[in-house]
C-alpha cells in the first residue's frame, strides 16, 4: 500500500518538524508569540488561555507589541542578565509589585516624568506610593489589581445568623456563621478553605486574619494577639470541610456544591457562580480587632534600562492604563482597573460580584492594605512555607501555639537574616524587617 | 601493555561514572555541609526542624516494610503460576506487566478517581448500601487509610518489576533438580523451601535491591492521591529543590536517601546470600 507508507511518511515529517519547533522555542527560555514587534515581558497570564485572551485585548489596544510570558522567579534574572550584558531585547515589562520592586536598583527607567504625563488617572494613593519602592522616584505605573474575597452560595447565606451584615462581618460574625451552616446541614460543615497543595490559604493567614488580629504580618508575628489568631483558625477549621487539604481552586468545590461557602483569590473564584448567578454572592472578607486586613496583589508596568522601544512601551502604557482598557482587562483576565475605572453593567455575572466586594474591601474605613512579600527573590517560597508549616502544627496536628510560633518565628527570623531586607506593608518599612 | 589494557577499557566507563555519580555526590555532600565556604550543621536543623521531614522518614520506611515483602511474595507466587504453564501463560503474563508500562504519576491518578472522595470506591459503597456518605479514604486525618491507599497502589504498580525479575530468575533453575526431589518423594512446599528458593537466591537479591531502592524514590502515587498529607522522603527532596528553591536543604533529604539505600543493598547482599553448598 503506497499511499499508507506516503501518508505515514509525511506525517512522520510534520511530528519531527513539529518537535523541532517546539524544542527551539524552548531554547529561548520563555514562550514567544513568534509574531516578532517589541517585547513585552511579563510574570502575569502565564497559563495558555489566560495568555491568549491578554494578547487579543493587547492587538485590540496597541500594534507591534508581543506578550512574552516568563515564570516569577527567573524573570529578575533574565531581565537583570539582558541588561548587565548590554544587549536588552525587551521594550516593556509587566510583574507584580513584588517582581518589579527588587529591579528599581539600577534595573529600570524612572518613569516619575511617564505618571506625570498621563496625568491624574485616580490611581490609588497607596498604589503610587508602593510604586516608588522607598525613594522619591516612580519606577513602574499601577497597571491591575486583584485582591481575595468571600464567595457564599444562597444555601449558606440562609444561615447567616440574623442582625448579621454579610457585607460587614467580622471574624466572630464569620464563625457564627460557620457553626450555623454546619448545624443546618447535618454537621456537615459547608465552610471551605483552600489549604490544598497548590492552595493559597498562607495568603489568608498573612494578608488577612493576621493583620486582622495584629496590625502586622511579620512583626508580629509571635505577638500574643498572634496566638489569639492562631487559636481562632483551630475554631475555624473545626467547622470548615476536612477536604479542604486537598483544595487548590475553591471554584471547583463551589461548583460541584460540596462547599457552599469559601474564601479565596478572586480568579480562582469567578468559575464558581457561573451557572446560576443570581444565587451567589461575592463578600469582602471579615474584619478583626485591627481592622479589616486584605491583601492586595498589584501589578505595575516598567520599561527596563535601555528598553528595544521606550517610545513604543511609553505609548503602550498609556493604553494600557486608559479606563476602558483596563475595563477590557477585567473582562478578559478578571484583573481589576488600578485607575478610576466606571465598572460597566454588562460584565460577566461572577466578574460584577467580584468588583463590588473588592472594591467594598478596598474602601472600607478600617483597611489594612497586606502585599504578598517583596524583595525576597527565589527564598519567596520559604517564607509561604513558614505560615503553612504553622498552619499545618497548629491547625492540623494541634501542636502547641507558642512553642510552634516561637518555633516557626526563628525560622522566618533566619530567612530574614540572609536577605536583610526592609518590611513590605502593613508592617512598618525598617531598614532591616525582624520579627519581634 | 597487557596489564594497562584492562585499565583503558574501563576508562570511558570510570570517567563517566566520576562524571555523573562522583562529582554530583561530592557536590550533594557539600552543599548540605557548607555554607557561605564554611562548615554548618545550620542545613540539618532547618530539615529536623520541619514539621514534614520525620514524618516522611515514618512514611517511607513504613511504606518500604509493608510494600517490598509482599510484593517479593506475589512475585514468586505469580513466577510459580507461570511456571506451571496455565492455559494462556503468555495473555497472563503480559497482563500482569501492563503496569510497568504505566508512569508512576498515571497510575496515581488512576487509583485517585477510585479512592476519591466521590470516586468508584465510594459510589459503589454508597450504591451497595454499605456506607452513607463514604468513607474518605484520604483525609488528612486517616493516616491508616492514606497509608493503606498508597501501598494498594503501589503494589498494584510495581508488583511486576519484581515478578519479571523472578520469573527470569524460575526459568534459569534446571528442571532436573525439581525432578530428583520429586523422585525422592519431596512434597511441594518441601520443594520450595530446600529447592527452588535457595536456587532463586541472586535473582531475589536483585529484585529486592531494585525494589527497594524504586521505594525510596516512589513519590508520585502519593503526591497525586493526598498531595502534602503522606509526605515521602524523595518528595521533600523536590519540595525543598523546585518549590522553596534551597538547594542545600535538598541535597541533606537526599543524603538521608541515600544513607538508607546504601544501609538496605548492604543487608540483602550479605543476607540474602545464596548458600556455598548449593553450588
Amino acid at each position: 500500500m503506497p499511499a499508507t507508507g506516503l501518508d505515514r511518511r509525511a506525517f512522520l515529517r510534520a511530528a519531527g518538524l513539529g518537535a523541532l519547533a517546539l524544542s527551539a522555542s524552548a531554547c529561548t527560555g520563555f514562550a514567544t508569540t513568534g509574531n516578532g514587534g517589541m517585547i513585552f515581558l511579563s510574570t502575569q497570564f502565564r497559563p495558555v488561555d489566560e495568555a491568549e485572551a491578554f494578547r487579543s485585548l493587547l492587538a485590540r489596544t496597541v500594534s507591534g507589541v508581543s506578550y512574552v510570558t516568563i515564570e516569577d522567579g527567573p524573570f529578575a534574572g533574565q531581565v537583570r542578565s539582558q541588561i548587565d550584558a548590554g544587549s536588552t531585547q525587551i521594550g516593556l515589562l509587566g510583574g507584580l509589585h513584588g517582581d518589579l520592586a527588587p529591579l528599581a536598583d539600577g534595573y529600570l527607567e524612572d518613569v516619575t516624568d511617564v505618571l506625570a504625563a498621563l496625568g491624574d488617572r485616580g490611581w490609588p494613593a497607596e498604589y503610587l506610593e508602593l510604586a516608588k519602592a522607598g525613594t522619591d522616584r516612580s519606577w513602574y505605573i499601577p497597571w491591575a489589581n486583584a485582591s481575595y474575597v468571600l464567595a457564599a452560595h444562597a444555601d449558606a447565606l440562609q444561615h447567616l445568623p440574623s442582625g448579621v451584615d454579610a457585607n460587614a462581618l467580622t471574624y466572630d460574625d464569620f464563625l457564627d456563621w460557620a457553626i450555623a451552616a454546619r448545624r443546618a446541614n447535618g454537621n456537615r460543615p459547608m465552610l471551605g478553605l483552600p489549604a490544598g497543595p497548590e492552595g493559597l490559604l498562607h495568603r489568608f493567614t498573612q494578608g488577612y486574619l493576621l493583620p486582622s488580629f495584629t496590625g502586622g504580618q511579620i512583626t508580629t508575628f509571635r505577638s500574643r494577639e498572634a496566638a489569639t489568631a492562631w487559636e481562632y483558625l483551630r475554631e475555624l477549621w473545626a467547622n470548615c470541610s476536612p477536604t479542604s487539604t486537598t483544595y487548590d481552586f475553591m471554584q471547583e468545590p463551589l461548583e460541584t456544591g460540596e462547599v457552599g461557602m469559601a474564601w479565596d483569590h478572586v480568579v480562582r473564584l469567578v468559575d464558581a457562580p457561573e451557572r446560576d448567578p443570581r444565587n451567589w454572592r461575592m463578600l469582602p472578607s471579615p474584619r478583626g480587632p485591627h481592622g479589616l486586613g486584605y491583601m492586595a496583589v498589584v501589578a505595575g508596568l516598567a520599561i527596563p534600562k535601555d528598553s528595544t522601544d521606550p517610545d513604543l512601551a511609553r505609548r503602550t502604557i498609556d493604553e494600557l492604563s486608559k479606563p476602558h482598557t483596563q475595563v477590557g482587562l477585567l473582562r478578559s483576565n478578571s484583573f481589576f482597573p488600578a485607575v478610576a475605572a466606571e465598572i460597566p453593567q454588562d460584565l460577566p455575572p461572577a466578574i460584577k460580584l467580584e468588583a463590588d466586594a473588592v472594591k467594598r474591601q478596598q474602601e472600607a474605613a478600617d483597611s489594612i492594605l497586606s502585599l504578598p512579600p517583596v524583595g525576597l527573590g527565589t527564598r519567596e517560597g520559604e517564607v509561604s512555607k513558614v505560615f503553612q508549616d504553622t498552619f499545618r502544627s497548629i491547625v492540623l496536628d494541634r501542636a502547641d501555639i507558642r512553642t510552634t510560633l516561637d518555633g516557626q518565628a526563628s525560622v522566618l527570623q533566619g530567612i530574614l537574616d540572609d536577605l536583610k531586607v526592609p518590611c513590605w506593608a502593613p508592617d512598618p518599612a525598617a531598614e532591616r524587617c525582624e520579627v519581634m | 601493555m597487557r596489564l594497562r589494557s584492562p585499565w583503558l577499557l574501563l576508562l570511558p566507563s570510570i570517567v563517566l561514572m566520576l562524571a555523573l555519580f562522583g562529582w554530583p555526590l561530592v557536590q550533594g555532600v557539600l552543599s548540605a555541609f557548607t555554607d557561605d565556604g564554611g562548615f554548618t550543621f545550620a542545613h540539618w536543623e532547618r530539615l529536623f526542624g520541619d514539621p514534614y521531614f520525620l514524618r516522611a522518614l515514618r512514611n517511607t520506611l513504613l511504606l518500604i516494610v509493608i510494600v517490598v515483602p509482599v510484593q517479593v511474595v506475589l512475585a514468586v507466587g505469580m513466577a510459580l503460576l507461570m511456571q506451571a504453564r496455565p492455559r494462556f501463560a503468555s495473555g497472563h503474563f503480559y497482563l500482569w506487566c501492563v503496569p510497568l508500562a504505566i508512569s508512576e504519576l498515571a497510575a496515581g491518578l488512576v487509583w485517585l478517581s477510585i479512592f476519591d472522595n466521590r470516586g468508584y470506591l465510594n459510589s459503589l459503597l454508597v450504591s451497595l448500601g454499605l456506607s452513607e456518605n463514604g468513607v474518605q479514604w484520604l483525609n488528612y486525618e486517616n493516616t491508616t487509610t492514606m497509608l493503606l491507599t498508597v501501598v494498594i497502589a503501589e503494589l498494584w504498580r510495581a508488583t511486576s518489576l519484581v515478578f519479571v525479575i523472578v520469573v527470569a530468575g524460575v526459568q534459569m533453575i534446571p528442571r532436573e533438580y525439581d525432578e530428583a526431589a520429586q523422585v525422592f518423594g519431596a512434597t511441594f512446599w518441601q520443594r520450595l523451601r530446600h529447592v527452588t528458593l535457595p536456587l532463586l537466591g541472586p535473582s531475589l537479591q536483585v529484585a529486592l535491591i531494585l525494589r527497594t531502592i524504586l521505594a525510596l524514590q516512589a513519590f508520585a502515587v502519593a503526591q497525586a492521591l493526598t498531595g502534602r498529607d503522606f509526605p515521602l522522603l524523595v518528595g521533600e527532596t523536590y519540595e525543598w529543590y523546585v518549590v522553596l528553591q534551597n538547594p542545600a536543604v535538598a541535597s541533606a533529604v537526599a543524603l538521608v536517601v541515600l544513607v538508607i539505600s546504601l544501609g538496605t543493598a548492604v543487608l540483602y547482599l550479605r543476607t540474602v546470600r545464596q548458600p556455598e553448598g548449593v553450588r
